[in-house]
């Protein structure tokens, strides 16, 4: 199920990306021959099980890791080679990492996405870091340390530090993990808006089936190997998809608990593919 | 006593800047060992008859550079890379000392401090290298910051990351070369991180939170120098002492308003529910 070519180009090409983490003694795949194209304006949900290797996906395409077989271009270019095509790319992972003792307001950390531009002069700077954060709804907090925020406001304070550089793509990787449903609302509604209003093409991995339905107009869905990718609706309206994509997330999702060892699994990068 | 009171203000205010961002990173140990690794060039200039400051400064750069390159290509976790750096520091200092027949006056004021000694070239020297490293940090704090905030966040915004984390380790360096005269080899880490986690108490911003570490690291130096020097006193010890007194006075003041404010909101409570 191929998506059918448009006239708008694709500022994502991944063409046949497989990745494994090696040693001495071992070899696991994480990703194998994965392919997908990204057009301007889309807003693709990736969803698969824990240890899909959606984050490795991320990874690659940003150029964290570099040793992966197969091309990734971004607005034409390789981000392995070209560090100035990042300026165009916002990342946002999951909200773990943020250590609740940094000392830094939620103003200072939104300034840290202006670190590297000259074009704009302090005080156009200092507006542009107020305007984005009433964008996202902060302004009252925006004079309070980050770790004093819940789980949600700090991933608003992390996309107002995205924005403010203007992204032309948006790439998330499982934002909400951790987050109430009601902020996860407003987390949504933000992210369709970013999308519709001010056409930033985002990528999200989710495993929230629901939101990616609503939200997302393209789907990909990995594990390990590429099982579809395609328009949502067809992924969502087709129920014998969602049943081997059900039946596949519950079989990694076992392995992942049951099989410390990915060399005696049978997940070695065989599963079923219906794209 | 003049010179040890501005070559200290120096000192403890570039300390408190480095500081911030070692104990941020979670490498609050890394003056220690770059401390140890300083004393193995000081043994070195001592027996090769340089002047210790600058072996120490050679090695100690040297040493930081290789170990943030060994810790790339073999990703060894970070304290383990400060133990081997620290062992390997004391142990040519060991080595150099038991060859040169034990201990001599010059290395006792090393691993202790003697700033109440400092000579005016010292304190000239001691102030270029403190200004030279806070204009570094000055231009490039932001970026600092945002690695020290979130390395990868950093990298994918398209800094150059090794670079700035290469930059860092040499400043660093130079941080703790120079503060060896004022508490010595083996007290230097409390410069960088007492006044650091005491800022860190009163829950402000990145810049308030650096102004409040300055000012505990040049009042706790300041006033360290003087009572040493009124009492007769080690001047390192009594400096660090000091520091750590701060730190506890300030973890006492915050639990006490923590205290006063949990015993106030309780009895607004009761009042209400009384009126209910």
């Amino acid at each position: 199920m191929q998506i059918a070519e448009g006239s708008t180009t694709a500022i994502v090409d991944v063409k046949n990306v497989s990745y494994s983490y090696n040693n001495s003694f071992s070899s696991s795949i994480i990703l194998n021959d994965i392919s997908f194209k990204v057009k301007e304006g889309d807003f693709l949900g990736i969803i698969g099980p824990n240890g899909a290797g959606k984050t490795t996906l991320f990874q690659c395409m940003l150029g964290l890791l570099k040793d992966y077989d197969g091309e990734i271009t971004i607005f034409g270019e390789d981000t392995r080679r070209n560090k100035l095509v990042l300026k165009k790319i916002a990342y946002i992972r999951q909200k773990n990492f943020i250590d609740r003792s940094f000392p830094a307001t939620v103003n200072e950390i939104v300034s840290l996405g202006t670190v590297g531009i000259k074009a704009l002069s302090k005080e156009k700077k200092e507006d542009k870091i107020l305007s984005v954060i009433e964008s996202v709804g902060l302004f009252e907090y925006r004079n309070k340390r980050i770790g004093q925020l819940s789980g949600g406001q700090q991933q608003r304070v992390l996309i107002a530090k995205a924005l403010i550089a203007d992204p032309a793509l948006l790439i998330l990787d499982e934002p909400t993990t951790g987050i109430d449903q009601s902020t996860q609302d407003r987390f949504y509604a933000l992210l369709k808006s970013l999308n519709h209003e001010k056409n930033i093409t985002i990528i999200w991995s989710s495993h929230d089936l629901g939101a990616v339905n609503k939200l997302a107009n393209k789907v990909a869905c990995i594990n390990k190997n590429m099982f579809f990718h395609g328009n949502a609706y067809e992924f969502f309206e087709n129920e014998k998809l969602l049943k081997a994509y059900s039946e596949s997330a519950m079989q990694a999702h076992m392995q992942l608990h049951l099989n410390k060892n990915p060399n005696s699994s049978n997940n070695n990068g065989n599963n079923p593919t219906y794209s | 006593m003049q010179h040890a009171l501005i070559s200290g203000a120096a000192i403890s205010l570039v300390c408190s800047v480095v500081g911030l961002f070692l104990v941020l990173r979670r490498h609050s140990l890394f003056g220690d060992a770059m401390s140890h690794v300083a004393f193995g060039g000081i043994a070195i200039g001592l027996f090769t008859k340089v002047y210790p400051i600058w072996t120490a400064f050679i090695v100690s750069v040297l040493a930081a550079i290789g170990i943030t390159k060994l810790r790339e290509f073999t990703k060894i976790p970070a304290d383990s890379a400060v133990a081997l750096l620290l062992s390997s520091g004391l142990a040519v200092g060991v080595v150099l000392i038991s060859l040169s027949n034990g201990f001599t006056l010059d290395l006792y004021s090393f691993l202790f401090g003697s700033i109440l000694l400092i000579s005016i070239q010292d304190m000239v020297t001691s102030i270029a290298l403190c200004a030279a490293v806070l204009i570094v940090i000055s231009i490039v704090y932001r970026k600092l910051m945002y690695i020290t905030f979130d390395e990868e966040q950093a990298k994918v915004s398209g800094l150059d990351v090794g670079k700035l984390n290469y930059l860092f380790v040499v400043l660093a360096s130079i941080t703790v070369i120079t503060s060896i005269r004022l508490v010595g080899v083996l007290l230097i880490s409390s410069l960088l991180v007492i006044p650091n986690i005491t800022a860190m108490m009163f829950g402000k911003g990145f810049k308030k939170t650096a102004l409040i570490s300055a000012l505990v690291g040049v009042f706790s130096v300041l006033s360290g120098i003087t009572i040493s020097y009124v009492t007769n006193l080690a001047p390192g010890g009594t400096i660090v002492l000091i520091s750590i007194g701060t730190f506890l006075a300030t973890v006492a003041s915050k639990y006490s308003m923590m205290l006063i404010k949990g015993k106030g909101e309780k009895l607004v409570t009761s009042m209400v529910d009384q009126k209910q």
